[in-house]
């Protein structure tokens, strides 16, 4: 019995799922395998290998410092964008390897969709704008009514709809913080990414922001794969489906140390160190 | 998305990116071609007895720039001596004592002057000084660069002696030091490298000008014949001899831009090479 | 203090000193084409004309390579690159304008006289702009020459500016999917566009009160004309080829109050660009 819940436990499962979901082609799965990144010549984080799974929640905890948001700017090729990323290993999103060198991580970054933890609306663009911001980067000559639906229904999935509706046309940074946020979140979901990418995305918010966003997640894990960085445990607890717990080796480089659904990890961590974090030995 | 705007937009971005290389190699190249034409006709133009000769009269050769090279010397040194104290005073009072309304009313005032077209400069001080006392002289010249001058060192005095942190200042008003005497001896040596600096740069920005000396120095076939005369300066007589249609004067002009243009890149890099060192 | 005392004299020497033209022409001086010493006609006209053209012509030229170069040091260039390439552009700023006048007479004059102009003449001569005789000198090379003097001020102030804005704004837009170009284009450049604007104003402040190397190359008549081939004026390069030989009183006065006039311009342009960059400085925070 206990082999058997063991084994539930193990990363088998996700990798099971994998393997079930490859049959019933759905989007929106992203395999890690043997990933490491480099800033410069300091190693950041290494041979991280986990799946994530389609239209699910996965947080990525652990201690300051441990490479979670370097993991997931691997994610979306953005790593590499500051002058001295470097990444070795592979990526696999639907079986393709973003790291190949025929995938152009200008297309990739349709499919991955991607939050900050400073809410950034451009200054100089109204909210209306700010949205369709990367729509009109693929349709230059759209007609105003068809990028409106579109507009519409990302603020409405971000939650933001009814308290900017009537003033679409002012600027994207007249907003509170919160609002920011969610202003940046329907940004992201206009483009009709498969994955949205979250790096702590609630970390310079008020307590009553961070909860409408936490619930709006759920709405949008329906019909997209999260990920999310977050420091903050309770909220890894409240929002997530499955989790994955870095922290820093002795080398100074992030590995991951645990993965798995997110109720058996704190509440039945396998690894001592994991257990370590949760009861909040440190960290 | 299809394939066609892909493609379009790829394309797009490596021309517009490829453009921007180009007006960048561009901007490199023509400084690269002023600069090489200048040092290879003034080399070659270059010889020694333009550096010790007098200017001979047209259609003798073996003419220099001596007495030029000799009044651009003390010009510079006149401008220098007028600006350094008003202008360092300046920055001090703009750093150190000056309340930031008071202080955002001279910084502007200071970058206005420095935007003042350096003829308009030379314009002035005729007025002012060359017509009262009916010549033409080396004084006046002085005064123009040196009005050229001030607001460069006050202003780069100014943002060094900010540069120096606070904490030292409150160290040594902590120790019992008057205010004027903390600024003297504390915070203008912890700035000292940054006020040279800029300094340097007034001064290789003077050594260069024409215009305010066209009206006030004027220029002198005699030599130097002391301060109330007028007076030859360097780049003045590169202009008079590039206008000029004998072609020997014309090689001269191009010496002349050889030796002022070594002078004033000279400085400037000599500048550079003191900050980084600061820096690192 | 001192500093705003120059400029309060500097501006009443002025006024008194042109008074003598002042008082003869009255604002028909700024209307007027004439210069003739014997006559005591002057005008203004041409040589207003000659600057604000010669310094369009200029700008014009120089807007996008500074543009583009700014962009290059900004985004494009690689980090070693970086350093080096600015402080060359910079260097061509340091350059003395009598030196850039020598060269644009003796290699500039030349190749705008042949093959640009006369290539401009014989193939787009039926324009306005195109007509007349390849001299060489004129508006052509002047323009050519200022676009060189300003192109290091213009590029140095818009790569600060661009450099001021914040990273997490690029990545924003990378995120969405955009190209190199579009990034820059949508994300970097709205965001600094005061600091760009206020940089290419204090260009053309520069250019505006640019004297000896466009007196070099602008060849020196006093015509209002439009070809760019045509050899003409500005007000600084009236005021510096005459001003020794000016004799009388109200040639002297003419000439006065042409440089009253230069310093009204440049002073309005100035104060318009340190508004915009000061503007730009203190809105930022409120951008945040």
């Amino acid at each position: 019995m206990a082999m058997i819940s063991n084994l539930v436990n193990e990363n088998i499962l996700p990798k099971l799922e994998t393997a079930h979901n490859k049959h019933k082609d759905q989007k929106g799965i992203l395999e890690v395998q043997d990933l490491s990144a480099w800033y410069r010549n300091t190693l950041a984080i290494k041979h991280i290998t986990m799946t994530i799974q389609s239209q699910t929640i996965t947080s990525i905890i652990g201690p300051s410092g441990c490479g979670k948001s370097t993991f997931i700017r691997c994610l979306n090729r953005l790593h590499e964008v500051s002058h001295c990323g470097r990444v070795e290993g592979c990526v696999l999103l639907d079986d393709k390897d973003i790291y190949a060198r025929d995938v152009d991580p200008v297309v990739l970054r349709r499919r991955i969709g991607m939050v900050f933890q400073k809410p950034s609306p451009f200054p100089t663009m109204s909210i209306f704008d700010n949205v369709a911001a990367g729509l009109k980067l693929t349709q230059f000559w759209s007609k105003r009514w068809e990028l409106e639906e579109v507009v519409e229904k990302s603020l409405r999935l971000a939650a933001i709809w009814d308290e900017v509706k009537d003033k679409l046309g002012q600027s994207g940074a007249s907003l509170s913080g919160g609002q920011q946020q969610r202003l940046c979140i329907a940004r992201a979901i206009a483009v009709e990414p498969e994955i949205i990418l979250l790096d702590e995305p609630c970390s310079a918010l008020d307590p009553a922001s961070t909860l409408k966003i936490e619930d709006l997640m759920r709405n949008l894990a329906e019909q997209y794969t999260i990920v999310i960085v977050t420091h903050n445990m309770q909220q890894a607890a409240r929002v997530s489906d499955m989790a994955a717990f870095f922290m820093m080796a002795s080398d100074r480089a992030g590995e991951l140390v645990e993965y798995g659904i997110t109720s058996q990890i704190f509440t039945n961590p396998r690894d001592k160190r994991t257990e370590d974090y949760i009861t909040g030995r440190f960290g | 998305m299809s394939k066609r705007m892909y493609l379009r937009r790829t394309w797009f971005n490596r021309i517009m990116l490829g453009l921007c290389s180009v007006a960048a190699g561009l901007a490199i190249m023509v400084l690269a071609l002023i600069l090489g034409y200048t040092l290879t006709r003034g080399i070659s133009a270059m010889n020694l007895s333009f550096l010790t000769n007098a200017a001979k009269p047209v259609g003798e050769v073996g003419g220099g720039m001596r007495n030029e090279i000799f009044g651009t010397f003390i010009l510079v040194i006149l401008g220098s001596v007028l600006a350094i104290p008003v202008g360092l005073m300046a920055g001090i009072f703009l750093s150190e004592f000056a309340s930031p309304k008071v202080a955002t009313a001279v910084q502007f005032a200071a970058d206005i002057l420095a935007g003042i077209p350096s003829i308009v400069v030379g314009v002035f001080v005729y007025a002012i000084v060359v017509q009262p006392m009916h010549s033409y002289s080396a004084l006046s010249a002085g005064v123009a660069l040196a009005i050229i001058m001030v607001p460069i060192v006050a202003r780069t005095a100014e943002e060094s002696l900010r540069l120096v942190p606070n904490s030292m200042r409150e160290a040594a008003l902590a120790l019992g030091i008057t205010r004027w005497r903390a600024v003297v001896g504390v915070v203008i040596p912890g700035a000292l490298t940054g006020i040279v600096t800029g300094i340097m740069l007034a001064v290789a920005r003077i050594a260069g000008e024409t215009a305010p000396l066209l009206f006030t120095a004027l220029g002198s076939q005699f030599g130097v014949q002391g301060l109330l005369k007028p007076i030859g300066a360097l780049p003045l007589q590169i202009y008079h001899y590039a206008l000029s249609p004998y072609r020997d004067q014309q090689q001269q002009a191009w010496a002349g831009a050889f030796l002022l243009i070594m002078l004033v890149l000279g400085i400037s890099i000599l500048v550079r090479w003191i900050s980084n060192r600061k820096h690192n | 203090m001192v500093i705003v005392a120059i400029l309060l004299v500097l501006v009443i020497v002025l006024a008194i000193n042109a008074m003598p033209a002042i008082s003869k022409f009255g604002f028909s001086f700024i209307g007027s084409s004439s210069w003739d010493a014997v006559r005591a006609a002057f005008g203004a006209l041409p040589a207003i004309f000659g600057t604000l053209l010669s310094s369009a012509i200029g700008l014009l030229i120089a807007i996008p390579i500074s543009l583009g170069a700014a962009i290059f040091l900004v985004e494009l260039a690689p980090t070693w690159l970086r350093g080096p390439a600015s402080f060359v552009i910079e260097m061509l700023a340091a350059i003395p304008s009598v030196i850039i006048g020598l060269w644009g007479l003796f290699v500039l004059v030349p190749i705008v006289r042949n093959p640009i102009e006369s290539w401009l003449g014989s193939k787009l001569g039926f324009l306005p702009f195109f007509q007349g005789p390849p001299f060489g000198v004129g508006f052509l090379a002047a323009g050519f020459i200022l676009a060189i003097m300003v192109i290091p001020i213009i590029s140095a102030m818009s790569r600060d500016a661009m450099r001021a804005v914040p990273d997490q704004q690029r990545e924003a837009m990378l995120a969405l999917g955009a190209t190199r170009w579009e990034m820059v284009r949508q994300a970097v450049l709205p965001y600094c566009r005061s600091g760009l604007v206020g940089a290419v104003i204090l260009g053309l402040g520069r250019a505006l009160g640019e004297t000896m190397a466009v007196t070099m190359v602008i060849g020196n008549s006093y015509t209002i004309s439009s070809s760019l081939f045509s050899p003409n004026s500005t007000i600084a390069s009236k005021i510096a080829n005459e001003f020794s030989e000016a004799s009388s009183g109200v040639f002297v006065g003419s000439l006065i109050e042409l440089a009253l006039i230069l310093f009204a311009i440049t002073l309005v342009v100035n104060v318009i660009a340190r508004l915009l960059l000061w503007r730009m400085t203190s809105v930022k925070g409120t951008i945040e």
